[in-house]
């Protein structure tokens, strides 16, 4: 089936049957839990920022469908080692692809573009946001100056430790 | 649904192609393939002859009820008193006017809640639930327990899904002031024995509510037989219309209850500093309710009483004696709750070993096949199988066994979407 196979790629196999980040942290971390209420997801994210500002690493505990597990493990593979700045940025532009937006020319994402089919599921977008929305949060629990990028969302809840 | 339905007497078996005939809706193709419905335990689909009747009453005698003097009004009231008779009757209620409309099963509990347990409840007294609870049938007594400082406690389930009645005295004891529990799981399908239970609790003094959400659709309920003192349900998941739930109580309960909403309907007589109430079931019914639901849950009643809810019954256990079977063939799904078809509604909550329940709701709707998955309003049973989600199927009076072939084979169908082995 034409969908299936645009939502199902098998990029989006494989990080879901063995998701980037599964490395505890060492050291001192940002601990966030993203919650999906209405379908139950959860995500934990833990990230830690080196003294050049830059995401020293980043771990993930994820515990829901393909497309959500997928979208945390694409976040860990793209993020690692990039400045805050350059997260921030990748996060709104995968917010906005997912919003109907396409993607910037020119520039690669890798295997985050294969979520590009989950805009065609529309009730199955929420699941591709739940790892970015968390990452919000840990940015703003990070640097409370970065709180005007957790940006208000009805689906998906987020705690902080 | 005592499961009284073992049939002492042989009951004529649905015809399931005639009765699909009755649900336009089953018309419809999703994503290019036929319909196969199989929500029905989040809501029915519901018949032409509920659907003309709730447009008739708006085409012919629509009015506002129990208020004017004119003859429209006098027809509109007939066809919500009607009603109540109807369903007093499908329940073999005690009295028609025991019998109490409400907008859900939530807001009947909820009723309950605040007319009955505010009364009642209170600090150190005990109520007793259980794990397989629905979120309407548990929030609001946490809600009650935050403010009146009483107990939750809970009877567990055992691995079979079933309730654990062999502790149930260890859980109840003279301080249970309310023993509150579902009629049927809506996650696990366990049909409960509500006599035994609600004999036990009667016994230490204690009033039983019934949340018969998934109770009514499937099988004749009694509640006398049942013997509990309050009984609530949502039409809606038996043919009848959105918008409109019953409450059922005892009528001599009813009668010493305080009332819910205040407002229009529900007085006797009112100062500008205090009010009399109106006689039950009007004391519980504040405002313009919603007659046309009403007229829907009428026709629907006399809808399943046309098929037999014996009948009905015993489709369910042909249902799930098929698929429980067909889905035994797939040795990399785990089936919840009780393994005998006679203890289950027809439902199968089920998880796929690699596949989550949403991927396999998601490509189960390619296959124009509705199921619901999540954690179904019920978390903490989730939490207590150990599960995030499940994929439930529930299927109702005009599902078929080739309907149950459909699933097996697109459950078939998402194992190879992912690549995984058969």
């Amino acid at each position: 089936m034409q969908g299936l196979d645009d939502l199902y790629r098998e990029v989006i196999l494989d990080h879901y049957r063995t998701p980037h980040g599964a490395d505890a942290i060492d050291g001192p971390a940002i601990k966030v839990e993203g919650f999906n209420p209405l379908c139950g997801d959860e995500l934990v994210m833990e990230l830690s920022v080196d003294a050049d500002g830059r995401i020293a690493a980043l771990h993930i505990e994820p515990n829901g469908c393909s497309i959500s597990v997928a979208s945390a493990s694409m976040l860990v593979q793209q993020l690692s080692g990039k400045t805050l700045a350059e997260a921030i940025a990748l996060k709104d532009t995968f917010k906005a692809v997912m919003r109907g937006e396409s993607w910037p020319e020119g520039q690669d994402f890798g295997d985050l573009e294969a979520l590009e089919g989950v805009k065609n599921f529309p009730v199955r977008i929420k699941c591709a946001l739940l790892a970015w929305t968390t990452l919000e949060q840990a940015l703003a629990q990070y640097d409370p100056d970065l709180a005007d990028q957790v940006e208000a969302d009805d689906d998906i809840e987020v705690k902080t430790h | 649904m005592t499961i009284d339905t073992e049939a002492t007497t042989p009951t004529a078996q649905l015809d399931v192609a005639k009765v699909r005939q009755d649900f336009p809706i089953l018309q419809r193709e999703i994503h290019g393939k036929p319909l196969i419905y199989l929500d029905n335990s989040a809501t029915t689909q519901r018949p032409d002859s509920v659907i003309d009747a709730m447009s008739d009453f708006y085409r012919t005698s629509n009015a506002n009820v129990h208020r004017g003097v004119h003859l429209l009004s006098e027809e509109a009231t007939d066809a919500y008193e009607g009603a109540r008779s109807k369903v007093a009757a499908f329940l073999n209620a005690d009295s028609t006017q025991s019998i109490i409309f409400t907008r859900n099963t939530t807001e009947s509990i909820n009723l309950v809640a605040h007319a009955w347990a505010r009364r009642h409840v209170r600090e150190g007294d005990e109520i007793l639930l259980t794990v397989m609870e629905h979120h309407s049938n548990l929030v609001p007594w946490q809600l009650l327990a935050q403010e009146r400082g009483c107990k939750l406690r809970f009877l567990d389930i055992d691995e079979s899904g079933h309730l654990q009645l062999d502790h149930l005295d260890e859980v109840l004891n003279e301080h249970t002031r309310l023993v509150a529990l579902t009629h049927v799981s809506n996650a696990l399908g366990t049909v409960n024995a509500i006599p035994t239970i609600a004999c036990a609790a009667h016994s230490v003094g204690a009033k039983v509510l019934v949340d018969g959400a998934q109770g009514v659709p499937h099988g004749p309920v009694d509640v006398q037989a049942l013997d509990c003192d309050f009984y609530a349900y949502s039409p809606h998941k038996a043919l009848g219309p959105l918008g409109i739930g019953v409450l059922w109580g005892r009528r001599d309960v009813l009668e010493e209850m305080d009332p819910f909403l205040g407002g229009g309907e529900m007085i006797r007589d009112v100062t500008l500093e205090r009010s009399t109430w109106a006689a039950v079931p009007h004391k519980f019914e504040a405002g313009t309710p919603s007659v046309a639901d009403a007229v829907g849950l009428g026709a629907s009643i006399d809808y399943l009483n046309e098929l037999g809810t014996a009948a009905i019954r015993q489709h369910e256990v042909r249902i799930n004696e098929y698929l429980l079977g067909r889905l035994r063939e797939l040795p990399w799904l785990t089936v919840y709750g009780p393994q005998d078809p006679h203890d289950r509604c027809s439902l199968a909550s089920f998880n796929d070993n690699q596949i989550h329940a949403h991927d396999l709701g998601t490509i189960l709707d390619q296959h124009g096949i509705a199921i619901r998955a999540g954690h179904h309003c019920a978390k903490p049973l989730m939490r207590r199988l150990g599960v995030m989600a499940t994929a439930r199927a529930s299927f109702y009076v005009y599902n078929d066994l080739d309907e149950v072939d459909r699933l097996v084979d697109a459950l078939f169908e998402a194992r190879k979407v992912f690549g995984l082995a058969t």
